[in-house]
Protein backbone atom coordinates (compact mmCIF):
# COMPACT_ATOMS: atom_id res chain seq x y z
CA UNK A 1 0.00 0.00 0.00
CA UNK A 2 3.05 2.27 0.14
CA UNK A 3 2.87 4.75 -2.73
CA UNK A 4 6.27 5.24 -4.39
CA UNK A 5 7.37 8.57 -5.86
CA UNK A 6 5.84 9.19 -9.27
CA UNK A 7 2.46 7.42 -9.05
CA UNK A 8 0.68 10.62 -8.04
CA UNK A 9 1.64 14.05 -9.40
CA UNK A 10 3.45 16.72 -7.40
CA UNK A 11 0.42 18.97 -6.85
CA UNK A 12 -1.73 16.23 -5.36
CA UNK A 13 1.19 14.92 -3.30
CA UNK A 14 1.79 18.41 -1.96
CA UNK A 15 -1.89 18.86 -1.09
CA UNK A 16 -1.89 15.50 0.71
CA UNK A 17 1.29 16.63 2.49
CA UNK A 18 -0.62 19.66 3.73
CA UNK A 19 -3.47 17.49 5.02
CA UNK A 20 -0.94 15.17 6.67
CA UNK A 21 0.82 18.06 8.43
CA UNK A 22 -2.52 19.44 9.61
CA UNK A 23 -3.72 16.04 10.84
CA UNK A 24 -0.47 15.20 12.58
CA UNK A 25 -0.36 18.68 14.13
CA UNK A 26 -3.76 18.05 15.68
CA UNK A 27 -2.60 14.57 16.75
CA UNK A 28 0.49 16.02 18.45
CA UNK A 29 -1.63 18.57 20.29
CA UNK A 30 -4.20 16.01 21.46
CA UNK A 31 -1.54 13.50 22.46
CA UNK A 32 0.47 16.07 24.39
CA UNK A 33 -2.62 17.02 26.40
CA UNK A 34 -4.20 13.58 26.87
CA UNK A 35 -1.48 10.96 26.97
CA UNK A 36 -0.81 9.34 30.32
CA UNK A 37 2.69 8.42 31.48
CA UNK A 38 1.98 4.71 31.38
CA UNK A 39 0.99 4.97 27.70
CA UNK A 40 4.39 6.28 26.55
CA UNK A 41 6.22 2.94 26.43
CA UNK A 42 3.07 1.25 25.11
CA UNK A 43 2.86 3.73 22.22
CA UNK A 44 6.51 3.05 21.37
CA UNK A 45 5.81 -0.67 21.48
CA UNK A 46 2.73 -0.32 19.25
CA UNK A 47 4.81 1.51 16.63
CA UNK A 48 7.58 -1.12 16.79
CA UNK A 49 5.06 -3.98 16.62
CA UNK A 50 3.35 -2.46 13.57
CA UNK A 51 6.72 -2.02 11.87
CA UNK A 52 7.46 -5.72 12.41
CA UNK A 53 4.05 -6.98 11.31
CA UNK A 54 4.02 -4.72 8.22
CA UNK A 55 7.00 -6.78 7.04
CA UNK A 56 4.94 -9.96 7.15
CA UNK A 57 3.33 -9.94 3.72
CA UNK A 58 0.76 -12.69 3.44
CA UNK A 59 -0.36 -14.09 0.08
CA UNK A 60 -3.81 -13.19 -1.25
CA UNK A 61 -5.21 -13.96 -4.70
CA UNK A 62 -2.83 -14.93 -7.53
CA UNK A 63 0.69 -13.58 -7.10
CA UNK A 64 -0.40 -10.74 -4.85
CA UNK A 65 0.37 -10.13 -1.21
CA UNK A 66 -0.94 -7.87 1.48
CA UNK A 67 0.29 -6.65 4.84
CA UNK A 68 -1.10 -5.07 7.97
CA UNK A 69 -1.66 -1.30 7.90
CA UNK A 70 -2.16 -1.18 11.66
CA UNK A 71 -4.05 2.11 11.97
CA UNK A 72 -7.12 0.65 13.65
CA UNK A 73 -4.97 -1.60 15.85
CA UNK A 74 -2.95 1.39 17.03
CA UNK A 75 -6.09 3.49 17.58
CA UNK A 76 -7.79 0.82 19.70
CA UNK A 77 -4.64 0.27 21.79
CA UNK A 78 -3.42 3.84 22.38
CA UNK A 79 -6.22 6.06 21.06
CA UNK A 80 -6.77 7.51 17.59
CA UNK A 81 -4.45 10.51 17.84
CA UNK A 82 -1.47 8.68 19.33
CA UNK A 83 -2.30 5.81 16.96
CA UNK A 84 -1.96 8.08 13.92
CA UNK A 85 1.44 9.20 15.23
CA UNK A 86 2.52 5.57 15.75
CA UNK A 87 1.78 4.63 12.14
CA UNK A 88 3.45 7.85 10.91
CA UNK A 89 6.63 6.96 12.82
CA UNK A 90 6.52 3.55 11.12
CA UNK A 91 6.15 5.20 7.69
CA UNK A 92 9.05 7.54 8.45
CA UNK A 93 11.37 4.68 9.43
CA UNK A 94 10.27 2.71 6.37
CA UNK A 95 11.56 5.55 4.19
CA UNK A 96 15.06 4.56 5.36
CA UNK A 97 14.38 1.19 3.80
CA UNK A 98 13.30 2.95 0.57
CA UNK A 99 9.71 1.76 1.13
CA UNK A 100 7.17 4.44 0.18
CA UNK A 101 8.36 7.54 -1.66
CA UNK A 102 9.62 10.63 0.14
CA UNK A 103 7.44 12.98 -1.93
CA UNK A 104 4.60 10.50 -1.35
CA UNK A 105 5.06 10.53 2.44
CA UNK A 106 2.10 12.89 2.87
CA UNK A 107 -0.11 10.64 0.72
CA UNK A 108 0.99 7.58 2.66
CA UNK A 109 0.44 9.24 6.05
CA UNK A 110 -3.00 10.35 4.91
CA UNK A 111 -3.99 6.91 3.56
CA UNK A 112 -2.38 4.61 6.10
CA UNK A 113 -2.23 6.64 9.32
CA UNK A 114 -4.97 9.29 9.34
CA UNK A 115 -7.77 7.56 7.42
CA UNK A 116 -7.33 4.28 9.29
CA UNK A 117 -6.64 5.58 12.82
CA UNK A 118 -8.94 8.60 12.99
CA UNK A 119 -11.67 7.46 10.60
CA UNK A 120 -11.45 3.89 11.84
CA UNK A 121 -11.73 4.87 15.49
CA UNK A 122 -14.93 6.84 14.91
CA UNK A 123 -16.48 3.77 13.28
CA UNK A 124 -15.08 1.53 16.04
CA UNK A 125 -16.79 3.65 18.71
CA UNK A 126 -20.04 3.55 16.73
CA UNK A 127 -19.94 -0.22 16.43
CA UNK A 128 -18.93 -0.62 20.09
CA UNK A 129 -21.99 1.32 21.12
CA UNK A 130 -24.43 -1.08 19.45
CA UNK A 131 -22.67 -4.19 20.74
CA UNK A 132 -22.88 -5.55 24.29
CA UNK A 133 -20.26 -4.22 26.71
CA UNK A 134 -17.96 -7.22 26.70
CA UNK A 135 -14.38 -8.05 25.83
CA UNK A 136 -15.62 -10.09 22.88
CA UNK A 137 -17.38 -7.00 21.49
CA UNK A 138 -14.18 -4.96 21.65
CA UNK A 139 -12.30 -7.71 19.82
CA UNK A 140 -15.04 -8.12 17.20
CA UNK A 141 -15.45 -4.38 16.63
CA UNK A 142 -11.66 -3.96 16.28
CA UNK A 143 -11.46 -6.76 13.74
CA UNK A 144 -14.45 -5.67 11.66
CA UNK A 145 -13.43 -2.01 11.49
CA UNK A 146 -9.80 -2.94 10.78
CA UNK A 147 -11.00 -5.13 7.89
CA UNK A 148 -13.02 -2.20 6.50
CA UNK A 149 -10.18 0.29 6.99
CA UNK A 150 -8.12 -1.37 4.23
CA UNK A 151 -10.62 -0.91 1.36
CA UNK A 152 -11.33 2.57 2.81
CA UNK A 153 -7.66 3.37 2.45
CA UNK A 154 -7.76 1.96 -1.10
CA UNK A 155 -10.73 4.22 -1.84
CA UNK A 156 -8.77 7.28 -0.70
CA UNK A 157 -5.88 6.18 -2.93
CA UNK A 158 -8.38 6.02 -5.80
CA UNK A 159 -9.43 9.62 -5.09
CA UNK A 160 -5.78 10.66 -5.18
CA UNK A 161 -5.34 8.78 -8.45
CA UNK A 162 -8.41 10.60 -9.81
CA UNK A 163 -6.92 13.96 -8.80
CA UNK A 164 -3.38 13.40 -9.98
CA UNK A 165 -2.59 9.84 -11.00
CA UNK A 166 0.23 9.41 -13.50
CA UNK A 167 -1.39 6.59 -15.43
CA UNK A 168 -3.61 6.05 -18.44
CA UNK A 169 -6.00 3.54 -16.81
CA UNK A 170 -9.41 4.98 -15.97
CA UNK A 171 -10.29 5.91 -12.40
CA UNK A 172 -13.13 3.38 -12.30
CA UNK A 173 -10.84 0.55 -13.43
CA UNK A 174 -8.17 1.43 -10.89
CA UNK A 175 -10.77 1.99 -8.17
CA UNK A 176 -12.51 -1.34 -8.76
CA UNK A 177 -9.19 -3.22 -8.81
CA UNK A 178 -7.88 -1.41 -5.71
CA UNK A 179 -11.01 -1.94 -3.64
CA UNK A 180 -11.39 -5.54 -4.82
CA UNK A 181 -7.92 -6.68 -3.81
CA UNK A 182 -7.96 -4.65 -0.59
CA UNK A 183 -11.22 -6.23 0.53
CA UNK A 184 -9.24 -9.49 0.55
CA UNK A 185 -6.23 -7.96 2.30
CA UNK A 186 -8.66 -6.46 4.80
CA UNK A 187 -9.57 -9.95 6.00
CA UNK A 188 -5.95 -10.42 7.09
CA UNK A 189 -5.94 -6.96 8.69
CA UNK A 190 -9.10 -7.83 10.62
CA UNK A 191 -7.77 -11.16 11.86
CA UNK A 192 -4.40 -9.77 12.97
CA UNK A 193 -6.05 -6.78 14.66
CA UNK A 194 -8.64 -8.90 16.48
CA UNK A 195 -6.00 -11.41 17.63
CA UNK A 196 -3.68 -8.68 18.92
CA UNK A 197 -6.41 -6.68 20.67
CA UNK A 198 -7.73 -9.93 22.18
CA UNK A 199 -4.28 -10.89 23.47
CA UNK A 200 -3.64 -7.49 25.07
CA UNK A 201 -7.17 -7.45 26.56
CA UNK A 202 -6.43 -10.78 28.21
CA UNK A 203 -3.22 -9.75 29.91
CA UNK A 204 -3.52 -5.98 30.35
CA UNK A 205 -7.07 -4.75 29.68
CA UNK A 206 -6.18 -1.47 31.35
CA UNK A 207 -3.77 -0.74 28.49
CA UNK A 208 -6.44 -0.93 25.80
CA UNK A 209 -7.67 2.60 25.10
CA UNK A 210 -10.67 1.37 23.14
CA UNK A 211 -11.81 -0.76 26.10
CA UNK A 212 -12.18 2.24 28.43
CA UNK A 213 -15.48 1.89 30.25
CA UNK A 214 -15.30 -1.87 29.98
CA UNK A 215 -12.81 -2.03 32.82
CA UNK A 216 -14.32 0.82 34.83
CA UNK A 217 -15.89 -1.55 37.41
CA UNK A 218 -12.41 -2.79 38.27
CA UNK A 219 -11.55 0.61 39.63
CA UNK A 220 -14.03 0.11 42.47
CA UNK A 221 -11.88 -2.65 43.94
CA UNK A 222 -9.52 -1.85 46.74
CA UNK A 223 -6.04 -1.93 45.34
CA UNK A 224 -3.44 -3.75 47.40
CA UNK A 225 -0.72 -1.42 48.62
CA UNK A 226 2.19 -1.68 46.25
CA UNK A 227 5.47 0.16 46.24
CA UNK A 228 6.12 2.07 43.04
CA UNK B 1 6.33 2.00 35.74
CA UNK B 2 4.87 -0.98 37.53
CA UNK B 3 6.79 -4.22 37.28
CA UNK B 4 4.27 -6.19 35.22
CA UNK B 5 3.83 -3.26 32.84
CA UNK B 6 7.58 -3.41 32.25
CA UNK B 7 7.37 -7.14 31.62
CA UNK B 8 4.54 -6.53 29.15
CA UNK B 9 6.55 -3.98 27.18
CA UNK B 10 9.68 -6.15 27.13
CA UNK B 11 7.69 -9.23 26.08
CA UNK B 12 5.93 -7.24 23.34
CA UNK B 13 9.21 -5.87 22.08
CA UNK B 14 10.76 -9.35 22.03
CA UNK B 15 7.76 -10.59 20.04
CA UNK B 16 8.16 -7.75 17.51
CA UNK B 17 11.89 -8.47 17.24
CA UNK B 18 11.23 -12.18 16.80
CA UNK B 19 8.69 -11.52 14.02
CA UNK B 20 10.97 -9.09 12.19
CA UNK B 21 14.12 -11.18 12.62
CA UNK B 22 12.87 -14.72 12.12
CA UNK B 23 9.47 -14.57 10.38
CA UNK B 24 9.78 -11.66 7.92
CA UNK B 25 12.44 -13.47 5.81
CA UNK B 26 9.75 -16.04 5.01
CA UNK B 27 6.98 -13.53 4.20
CA UNK B 28 5.45 -13.44 0.72
CA UNK B 29 7.62 -11.62 -1.80
CA UNK B 30 4.75 -11.03 -4.23
CA UNK B 31 3.82 -7.43 -5.07
CA UNK B 32 1.32 -6.01 -2.56
CA UNK B 33 -2.21 -4.94 -3.50
CA UNK B 34 -1.27 -1.46 -4.75
CA UNK B 35 1.75 -2.71 -6.72
CA UNK B 36 -0.33 -5.51 -8.26
CA UNK B 37 -2.95 -2.99 -9.44
CA UNK B 38 -0.20 -0.67 -10.72
CA UNK B 39 1.34 -3.52 -12.74
CA UNK B 40 -2.02 -4.75 -14.06
CA UNK B 41 -3.22 -1.27 -14.99
CA UNK B 42 0.14 -0.16 -16.39
CA UNK B 43 0.99 2.73 -14.08
CA UNK B 44 3.83 0.89 -12.30
CA UNK B 45 6.17 2.44 -14.89
CA UNK B 46 5.44 5.92 -13.54
CA UNK B 47 7.24 5.00 -10.27
CA UNK B 48 10.48 6.89 -9.85
CA UNK B 49 13.52 5.59 -8.04
CA UNK B 50 13.55 6.22 -4.29
CA UNK B 51 15.78 9.02 -3.04
CA UNK B 52 17.17 6.59 -0.47
CA UNK B 53 17.72 3.66 -2.84
CA UNK B 54 21.39 3.93 -1.94
CA UNK B 55 20.70 3.78 1.78
CA UNK B 56 22.53 0.85 3.39
CA UNK B 57 19.11 -0.59 4.28
CA UNK B 58 17.23 0.00 1.00
CA UNK B 59 14.68 -2.68 0.19
CA UNK B 60 14.80 -4.24 3.69
CA UNK B 61 18.29 -5.59 3.17
CA UNK B 62 21.57 -4.73 4.83
CA UNK B 63 24.40 -3.85 2.50
CA UNK B 64 27.22 -6.35 2.82
CA UNK B 65 25.10 -9.29 3.99
CA UNK B 66 24.66 -11.55 1.00
CA UNK B 67 22.30 -14.14 2.46
CA UNK B 68 18.90 -12.65 1.55
CA UNK B 69 17.05 -14.06 4.54
CA UNK B 70 19.66 -13.04 7.09
CA UNK B 71 19.86 -9.63 5.45
CA UNK B 72 16.11 -9.07 5.60
CA UNK B 73 15.87 -10.34 9.17
CA UNK B 74 18.59 -8.02 10.39
CA UNK B 75 17.10 -5.06 8.53
CA UNK B 76 13.84 -5.88 10.31
CA UNK B 77 15.56 -5.98 13.69
CA UNK B 78 17.14 -2.58 13.02
CA UNK B 79 13.77 -1.20 11.90
CA UNK B 80 11.95 -2.44 15.00
CA UNK B 81 14.56 -1.01 17.37
CA UNK B 82 14.66 2.29 15.47
CA UNK B 83 10.86 2.57 15.46
CA UNK B 84 10.67 1.78 19.17
CA UNK B 85 13.41 4.32 19.94
CA UNK B 86 11.91 7.10 17.84
CA UNK B 87 8.42 6.32 19.17
CA UNK B 88 9.57 6.42 22.81
CA UNK B 89 11.52 9.64 22.26
CA UNK B 90 8.62 11.31 20.45
CA UNK B 91 5.86 10.30 22.86
CA UNK B 92 8.12 10.98 25.83
CA UNK B 93 8.78 14.47 24.50
CA UNK B 94 5.06 15.11 23.92
CA UNK B 95 4.30 13.95 27.43
CA UNK B 96 6.96 16.19 28.95
CA UNK B 97 5.68 19.26 27.07
CA UNK B 98 2.38 18.78 28.84
CA UNK B 99 4.08 18.13 32.17
CA UNK B 100 5.83 21.47 31.87
CA UNK B 101 2.79 23.38 30.67
CA UNK B 102 0.34 21.90 33.20
CA UNK B 103 2.15 20.40 36.19
CA UNK B 104 0.13 17.51 37.58
CA UNK B 105 -1.52 17.99 40.95
CA UNK B 106 0.02 15.98 43.75
CA UNK B 107 -1.47 12.48 43.73
CA UNK B 108 -4.37 12.00 46.07
CA UNK B 109 -5.53 15.61 45.79
CA UNK B 110 -8.43 16.54 43.54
Amino acid sequence: MHIPDGFINAGTSLAAGGVAVGGLGAAVKKTASDMEDKQVPLAGLVAAFIFAVQMLNFPVAGGTSGHLLGGVLAAVLVGPWAGAICVSVVLLVQALFADGGLTALGLNILNMALVTSLGGYVLFLGLRRVLPTTKASIVAASGIIAALSVPASALVFTLEYALGGNGSASVTTVGAAMIGVHLLIGIGEGLITAATVGAVLNVRPDLVHGAAGLIAPLELRTAPATGR
Amino acid sequence: MKENAKIFIVAGLLLAIGLALFVSPFASGSPDGLNRVAIDEGFDKSAKGHALDDSPFAGYAVKGIDNERVSKGISGLIGVLLTFGIGLAMFGALRSFRARAHPRPVEGQP
